[in-house]
């Protein structure tokens, strides 16, 4: 478990609580805890970092960590920023803290009231591995950091162990110095297949293929009209070279159309693709292996958001933000992922104005944005790219094609493509939430996190924001003690065994359960 | 190459742990799923419904397809939860109930 660190408060400062600790995360508290403003980051890892920067266990002893990571020096300054603070008593870091819920006190927003009166936020989360014990953290104004996760679309065996999301097999290389197997094929689309498939190879790992759906040659001709991104196409021609070195071989405009094996994976196929995205009759060939990464883009996190009332931008599935990052909902800044999907130098710059914005009018003060410029100018631009990259990195246009009847769509809940079909087809659901009522697609224990963009696009139907109450699943009895604890503060545990707490009746496991029987992931 | 020499990890003395009785050795630091994997293992869930296998997906606790018992408690995030000297790890079928 990891150390919290609580720096020796002096005076009544304003209190600015940051969920996550990922670029945008750190960002933020950086910029706001240089500012006259204390902050508590709130995170679900053991150490700081998100995924981007997600660090080796400390006691694997990693002394080249570097060797998995690319742009180390940011890490860095971000890391040695971090331990400044926090041996300054200017930030707290509440580390294997699972927030499920960020709550609005009644009263006044910080800014318009003197400080220490009531009114803000209580943050609620769960600690340590078992996620069953609560704590709170209470603050004047909150930026959520929640990042992103990934989003894996459905073919024929791809619920056979060994098939893993592509962020997955990095974050277990990261994060555990872990590999699956001894040949791997990195598939989707995006650029996350880069890195994973040259860091799979530099641990070891034989790749062999890295099989994009897109033609990233669209990008490059797109990009060129974007000014000031050469950094960018530097970095993809990095990763160029990386693979080159390590003799992946890259397909473009191909896809994984079947996983096979029977216990675990053996082989996959795969298919060339047309001009439309479909596959092309006799260009499918089998390619032996025993891992395969899999991806299809990220989805924001969204659920905290979501339950304090921000507004979602219904076209990106993204938390609303003005131009100091700021969300609808006064005290609420969002930075990073959560906003939209743009990577780790985005969410840097995003996490930066939001910190400056927040410590700003956390004190009182009318912020002047050319304190961020450069922040502001390094935002747009790489809005730009993410936004030229989004319509060029998509999901075949066909892919549902090669999704037959009898796959498993819904992992939790065992729901085939052809009960969904069904329901649409024979049933008549018109959205998602009748599909999932009709099926239980996404009724399970990741509440449709994994399953909500398979499920729309088989139904034919748009994605809509699921409204998750709580961000991830917590225990009955946490529910029901709920604002009986006092900062910080724990609630008595009671003897029940972890694991063992009241149940709703039909609940499929052993799992603590949220109301209405929803979940959620961790916040990073 | 392996991860561990590609991040010149030095990790502390490897200890024990059993999965389903088997002996197998365990660094600190490292989750249940990655033990799991070190020893070449993929799969130690069963599903309710068709009893198909199942291991590490999401590899980040949001996807709950590791779940296995460890030390008697079911339903465990083999991708979170970090493996302890002796811990009992057994793979789990359906809901870990025993029904």
């Amino acid at each position: 478990m990891g150390t919290e660190r609580v720096g020796p408060r002096s005076g009544p400062s304003p209190r600015l609580a940051v969920v996550g600790a990922g670029p945008a995360g750190l960002a933020a508290a950086l910029a706001a805890a240089g500012r006259g403003v204390h902050v508590t980051v709130i995170d679900s890892a053991e150490a700081p970092g998100g995924q981007f920067y997600r660090q080796p266990a400390a006691a694997l002893g990693a002394r080249r960590p570097q060797a998995l990571h690319h742009q180390w020096r940011t890490w860095q300054r971000l890391r040695d920023g971090l331990e400044r603070h926090l041996a300054a008593g200017n930030i707290t870091h509440l580390p294997e803290h699972h927030v499920w819920c960020v709550e609005r006190r009644p009263g006044a927003p910080q800014g318009q009231r003197p400080s220490g009166t009531p009114g803000g936020f209580t943050v609620h989360a769960l600690l340590g591995p078992g996620q069953e014990e609560p704590v709170e953290v209470r603050a004047d104004a909150v930026v959520l950091a929640t990042g992103g996760y990934e989003k894996v679309l459905p073919f024929p065996g791809w619920t056979l162990p060994g098939v893993v999301t592509a962020g997955g097999a990095q974050a277990m290389l990261k994060g555990g110095l872990v590999v699956s197997g001894r040949t791997a094929v990195v598939a989707g689309t995006g650029p996350l297949l880069l890195p994973v498939a040259t860091g799979l190879a530099a641990a070891g790992v034989r790749v062999a293929a890295l099989v994009e759906s897109a033609d990233p040659k669209a990008l490059a001709r797109r990009v060129g009209t974007l000014a000031g991104r050469a950094d960018k196409l530097a970095e993809g021609a990095g990763y160029a070279v990386e693979l080159l070195r390590h003799r992946v071989r890259t397909l473009v405009r191909h896809t994984v159309v079947e996983a096979h094996g029977t216990d675990r994976l053996e082989a996959v196929t795969v298919a060339a693709l047309d001009a439309e995205g479909r596959v092309r009759p006799g260009s499918e060939r089998r390619v032996p292996c025993d891992t395969l990464a899999v991806g299809h883009g990220m989805v924001p996190h969204t659920d905290l958001a979501e339950s304090l009332g921000c507004r979602i931008d219904a076209d990106g599935m993204s938390v609303a933000v003005d131009d100091e990052q700021r969300t609808d909902v006064p005290g609420v800044w969002a930075a990073g992922e959560t906003t939209g999907i743009g990577g780790a130098a985005l969410s840097l710059a995003e996490g930066h104005v939001a910190g400056r914005s927040a410590a700003a009018r956390l004190r009182g003060r009318e912020p002047d944005p050319r304190e961020w410029a450069a922040a502001a100018t390094s935002r747009t631009r790489l809005r730009e790219f993410f936004a030229a990259l989004d319509t060029v990195y998509v999901p075949s246009a066909h892919w549902t094609e090669q999704v037959t009847d009898d796959t498993v769509v819904c992992r939790c809940e065992e729901v085939t493509a052809g009960a969904v079909r069904e329901a649409v087809g024979e049933l008549g659901a018109g959205d998602v939430r009748t599909v999932k009522l009709l099926t239980r697609a996404g009724m399970g224990w990741c509440q449709g996190r994994m399953c909500g963009p398979a499920v729309a696009g088989l139904a034919g139907c748009a994605e809509t924001v699921a409204r998750r109450p709580f961000a991830r699943p917590v225990p009955l009895g946490v529910l029901a003690r709920a604002g009986e604890t006092g900062e910080r503060g724990r609630a008595p545990v009671e003897s029940e065994e972890p694991g063992e707490q009241p149940m709703e009746a039909g609940d499929p496991g052993g799992l603590p359960v949220e109301a209405e029987g929803r979940g959620g992931p961790p916040v990073e | 190459m392996n991860p561990l020499e590609l991040a010149d990890a030095e990790p502390g003395p490897a200890f024990g742990v059993t999965l389903d009785g088997r002996e197998l050795e365990a660094l600190p630091g490292q989750t249940v799923a990655a033990v799991l994997w070190t020893a070449g293992v993929t799969s130690w869930r069963t599903t309710r419904g068709e009893g198909r296998p199942r291991g590490v997906f999401c590899g980040i606790g949001v996807c709950f397809d590791c779940l296995m018992t460890v030390n008697d408690r079911p339903n465990q995030r083999a991708c979170l939860v970090p493996v302890r000297p002796g811990d009992v790890i057994r793979t789990q079928e359906g809901t870990g109930h025993g029904h």
